[in-house]
């Protein structure tokens, strides 16, 4: 059974309470439409699971198969250095259905970013290395597709909804 | 299935309707074989597709990727197509499966590949070898440790 390399740290975005017993990490790409498909059902798992889990979401971009998903995960990371990655990471996922490369500007205005910031972090070096690593530490801990789960660092067999599955089992 | 130690069956197959690519011709070159049912399998999942954002981690390890199928050529183009992919898809068509026959890595019932992978060292000797349930997509971690597993060598 894989699991996740390297361990869940300061450097990753996590949601959620830091005492919470169950840690899920999503590996994902902004423009998989399996990922599309697993948002709302993670919203369901945060919503029903409450304090009980943590969400963390690395990149892992396919960005041979989905041209916009690298751009995509950058305009995150970017929002994440104005204190607002959860809400372009809502935004990319909600407006997944239209996306395109002019999306990632009026995304930045709707969630109220400092567009000129926004833009110029864009094209940082330091934000192209982080989703690097992401996807490195992706390759590590066998992603095979995304999305990929992994539940308290390990592996999990299955997608959103199974995983919704598994952690009603586990509470009752 | 050939496992570590044995030497790697050479082989030549079509990689487009006019090339072919000789195992031999890559001594002194790590290479990495993934054998797979077919061409066409659902995008996201997709072990090529995943392969295909890997190349750079190959060529860092000077290792050549090669997926193999029994699907033909013209259907692999179409495939590389597609889905864009950036490494040589070899035909195992005539005779069919002959090649993973050959590395113990064609299931009989089905008449496809396995899903199998194997590491070969620059000598042509196999390094490493999995073989992975016909559904899972086995990733590639597997493969990056055997080949830094070579590099220390």
């Amino acid at each position: 059974m894989s699991s996740l390399k390297p361990e869940v740290s300061n450097q990753d975005h996590i949601k959620g309470d830091d005492s919470a017993s169950i840690t899920i990490v999503e590996f994902g790409d902004y423009q998989c439409p399996y990922c599309g498909d697993a948002y709302p059902i993670i919203k369901e798992i945060e919503e029903t699971f409450g304090h009980q889990i943590k969400f963390i979401f690395r990149h892992f971009p396919l960005a041979n198969a989905h041209e916009l998903a690298f751009p995509a995960a950058i305009a995150a990371e970017a929002a994440g250095l104005q204190g607002k990655f959860w809400e372009m990471h809502d935004a990319l996922y909600e407006n997944q259905y239209r996306l395109t490369a002019d999306l990632f500007d009026e995304l930045a205005e709707t969630i109220g970013l400092d567009l000129e910031q926004f833009q110029q972090d864009s094209a940082s070096a330091e934000i192209k290395t982080k989703i690097e690593d992401d996807f490195d530490s992706g390759v590590r801990s066998g992603v095979n597709g995304t999305p990929s789960f992994y539940v308290n660092g390990t592996k999990f067999d299955g997608g959103a909804t199974d995983l919704y599955q598994m952690l009603n089992e586990s509470a009752g | 299935m050939l496992e570590k130690g044995a030497t790697a069956p050479d082989f030549e197959l079509n990689a487009t309707p006019d090339q072919k690519i000789k195992l031999k011709d890559f001594k002194g070159k790590n290479v990495i074989l993934a054998f797979y049912p077919a061409d066409w399998s659902p995008v996201c999942s997709d072990q090529m597709a995943l392969y295909n954002e890997m190349l750079k981690y190959f060529d860092k390890h000077d290792a050549q990727i090669f997926g193999i199928s029994v699907d033909s050529v013209w259907c692999h183009l179409a495939f590389e197509e597609n889905r864009k992919l950036h490494f040589p898809l070899l035909a195992d068509f005539e005779p069919k499966g002959a090649v993973s026959k050959a590395y113990g890595a064609y299931d009989d019932e089905l008449g496809e590949s396995k899903r199998a992978l194997f590491v070969i060292d620059k000598e042509g000797k196999i390094a490493w070898s999995y073989l992975s349930p016909i559904a899972v997509n086995p990733g590639a971690d597997g493969i990056l440790d055997a080949l830094e597993e070579l590099s220390k060598k």
